[in-house]
């Protein structure tokens, strides 16, 4: 009996200690660094790149020293899975324990629906540096006021790409995309931009996120169609074109910027020649300063930079922008925002500058997978080669912001296939 | 015997009181953590009744964790429901939202066994993933839904603390409420189902009544986990309906010892503090997490909580027959 107390006993000191010994590990913050809570998925299906999202952010502070203005940058990494729920748990931890100034990243559209309320709750800003979800600043945007986009809404690229889809002579145009959100926006903003300009969208096909085996859809596309627009994400982009070649297929194929971007560029086969897609920035962009960005990244990292890449990097140039002008100190979370949404960057994407609404007007670059060279590489390689510049396109397009956002958020259902059977 | 048992529950009441005492001066993020592990212990303690005590392995409890969530988020976004006192409404809504489901899928689960049950269970869990990811009008599909704020009801639960202090509530009524019904004649005849279902059936019990009861008590209990669980992160998203959901559950009680109860809580406070905790730390806690999962089964197979009486039969094993003897 003895014995057994004993052996409870044991147990609680155990215990014991453990609460003990968690509760002591907390974090003394210093107040002149400038602390950055980055979130990206380290680790699963989307890790490559959240890999490329923070070597972008990196490579810009490893170029300035590592400290803004002065200010000495303190760059905390968390690893979100790439699932929503993590992404909010890992966002407390960086604001209450690690006493961040800022959130930076998140991938998912989900994720950045999920941590813009925290951003609000915590009362803490938040970069939206890839999470595209257009109502983030848009319909609920009065919602999340401490949040700041410098990446892209998933139906920006979508709008011009629609117009340029007309003026290729596409009457008739199937879709594919992958089931959730950000799919539905981008498919959407293409669907409305061209049937504005008189084309059809005769099918809409939605493989489930992360589907493999395309051998159940591939078969289902209109066989009179004069085009297949396609909207892949993760390893969804390496599968599909491969799978679509092996069918024989002969209709041309365009897509949404994850479609063909360089994150799985470099890994897919002669298959993807001639596919064009549309984003706010190429890894082929023909610009001196494109070219030294890709160049150095290469050669950091071994491998061509990506738009989650750019788009970090940026993000850092940004920050760093606005320290500047604070000389070092960090201004609140409010005033950052105000002081952000009023400046115009050169970036390497090209001209970025913000409407008021904290998303970007920018560049959108049509561009066409070509086995080429560039920039001096001796070997042939896959560049997403820019082939038609829309300068300066802002989220709302052409339809002007108050039209456009007195329509519903784009979805499964919205805009309705008029000419689907 | 008796004995025994009585100091097993002193020493969860005494770990429970540290627990209670320490929060209030732990870092925001623990107490955090430490909340979703009491969340996620009332799911695995439910899960334990099935696997441990009636011998039912089930793939699909995050269903009634994922029913008890959304009912709480959509409650509290289209109806604003449940953010004042009329959350209790909500906590017995979901419990019986919880057991409403299970009573449903039991009808179709309960006639298998084994194997079959595991997919059964599997394939009906998936349902309901199915359900939230594209009944995009009411679950906002994979965007989820955001709820507003936690309900303040004299109490504002919207600190850490006091959300865990409501959370360590429940969990201790649970753990309870668990206790007496594993105590009871049902629950002794759930272990003669687990260990014997032909003789029990012989004895004349209604096993297949007995396993549904169960099966909708679990139920209830993961309804009760969802609720809570949608306050936690304030996010109802699929990623908490998902297979790896319910096989977290699984694995927790495996881990801390199925049929103890007490070891699904154990378990789930492993799981938390090396998934959520060591991967701020360490790119690399998902070989640590497999590590201890492959370590676990291959030489724990009574789970955590079987480690005490190995180490009893392992002393005995030293003492020799002399201290037999003298016992």
């Amino acid at each position: 009996m003895l014995h057994r107390l004993r052996g409870s006993c044991s147990w609680m000191l155990v215990m014991g200690c453990l609460a003990v010994g968690m509760s002591v590990s907390r974090v003394s913050a210093a107040a002149e660094e400038l602390r950055i809570g980055f979130i990206a998925p380290m680790t699963g299906g989307f890790a490559q790149v959240g890999k490329d999202m923070s070597n972008g952010f990196q490579m810009y502070l490893d170029e300035v020293g590592g400290s803004f203005a002065g200010t000495k940058v303190k760059f905390i990494i968390e690893d979100d899975e790439a699932k929503p729920p993590v992404g909010v748990r890992k966002a407390e931890k960086l604001i209450l324990q690690d006493k961040v100034q800022m959130l930076v990243g998140g991938l998912l559209a989900s994720t950045g629906y999920a941590l813009a309320p925290v951003s609000t709750r915590l009362k803490t800003l938040y970069i939206a540096s890839i999470p595209s979800a257009d109502d983030l600043t848009q319909r609920k945007s009065a919602e999340y006021p401490y949040l700041m986009r410098t990446g892209w809404t998933s139906s920006q690229p979508s709008h011009p790409f629609g117009e340029w889809a007309c003026q290729q002579g596409y009457k008739k145009i199937v879709t594919i995309g992958a089931d959730f959100a950000f799919g539905y926006e981008v498919v959407g903003g293409f669907q409305r931009a061209f049937e504005s300009c008189g084309g059809k969208v005769i099918q809409k096909i939605w493989p489930p996120l992360g589907t493999q085996d395309f051998g159940p859809y591939i078969p289902t596309i209109k066989k009179d169609a004069d085009a297949i627009f396609t909207l892949m994400a993760g390893g969804m982009s390496l599968q599909f074109p491969k799978q679509l070649a092996a069918s024989g297929n002969k209709i041309p194929v365009i897509g949404g910027g994850t479609s063909y971007d360089e994150f799985v560029l470099p890994s897919m086969g002669d298959e993807v020649i001639g596919s064009v897609s549309a984003l706010q920035y190429s890894a082929g962009l023909n610009t001196p300063k494109n070219e030294a960005f890709v160049k150095k990244y290469r050669e950091k990292y071994g491998k061509v930079p990506s738009y989650y890449s750019e788009s970090n990097y940026t993000t850092a140039q940004m920050i760093h922008e606005v320290l500047k002008k604070t000389k070092g100190k960090w201004p609140g979370a409010q005033k950052f925002i105000e002081m952000l949404s009023k400046m115009k960057f050169d970036a390497v994407r090209g001209p970025v500058s913000f409407d008021d609404m904290r998303n970007p007007v920018q560049n959108i670059y049509i561009k066409k997978v070509e086995k080429t060279k560039m920039f001096g590489y001796d070997k042939d390689e896959l560049w997403n080669v820019v082939i038609k510049t829309y300068p300066n396109v802002s989220q709302f397009w052409k339809y002007g912001k108050k039209e456009f956002l007195k329509q519903p958020v784009y979805s499964r259902d919205y805009p309705p296939c008029k000419y689907c059977e | 015997m008796f004995l025994s048992s009585r100091g097993k529950i002193w020493a969860v009441a005494v770990v429970l009181l540290v627990l209670a005492a320490v929060m209030p001066f732990a870092s925001s993020y623990i107490v955090l953590l430490v909340t979703q592990a009491l969340i996620l212990a009332i799911l695995a303690m439910s899960l334990d009744i099935l696997l441990g005590f009636t011998g039912l392995p089930s793939l699909g409890q995050a269903a009634y964790l994922g029913m008890g969530a959304y009912l709480t988020a959509i409650l509290a976004t289209r109806y604003d429901f449940g953010l004042g006192w009329s959350f209790w409404v909500v906590v017995v809504l979901g419990i019986l939202i919880g057991a409403a489901t299970a009573a449903l899928f039991g009808l179709f689960a309960i006639r298998a066994a084994g194997v079959s049950f595991l997919m059964i269970t599997l394939a009906l869990g998936m349902c309901v993933w199915g359900l939230s990811y594209r009944w995009n009008s009411m679950t906002g599909g994979d965007n989820g839904i955001n709820i507003p704020g936690r309900p303040v009801f004299g109490i504002d639960l919207a600190g850490g603390v006091t959300y865990f202090y409501l959370v360590l509530g429940f969990f201790v009524m649970s753990l309870v409420m668990l206790y007496i019904l594993v105590k009871s004649p049902f629950g002794r005849s759930l272990v003669g189902i687990r260990e014997r279902e032909l003789r029990m059936r012989i004895l004349g019990y209604n096993t297949w009544l007995h396993k549904y009861v169960a099966f909708i008590i679990a139920g209830g209990f993961g309804g009760l986990a969802g609720v809570l669980w949608a306050h936690l992160n304030g996010i109802v998203s699929p990623q908490i309906v998902v297979l790896a959901t319910s096989v977290d559950a699984l694995l927790m009680v495996v881990l801390g010892g199925p049929g103890t109860l007490v070891g699904g809580a154990l378990g789930a406070g492993v799981v938390v503090f090396l998934r959520d905790y060591l991967s701020t730390v360490v790119p690399w806690w998902q070989y640590l997490l497999g590590g201890v999962y492959v370590l676990t089964i291959l030489y724990l197979p009574g789970g955590l909580m079987g480690i005490p009486a190995r180490i009893r039969r392992w002393r005995a094993q030293q003492a020799g027959p002399q201290r037999e003897k003298k016992l």
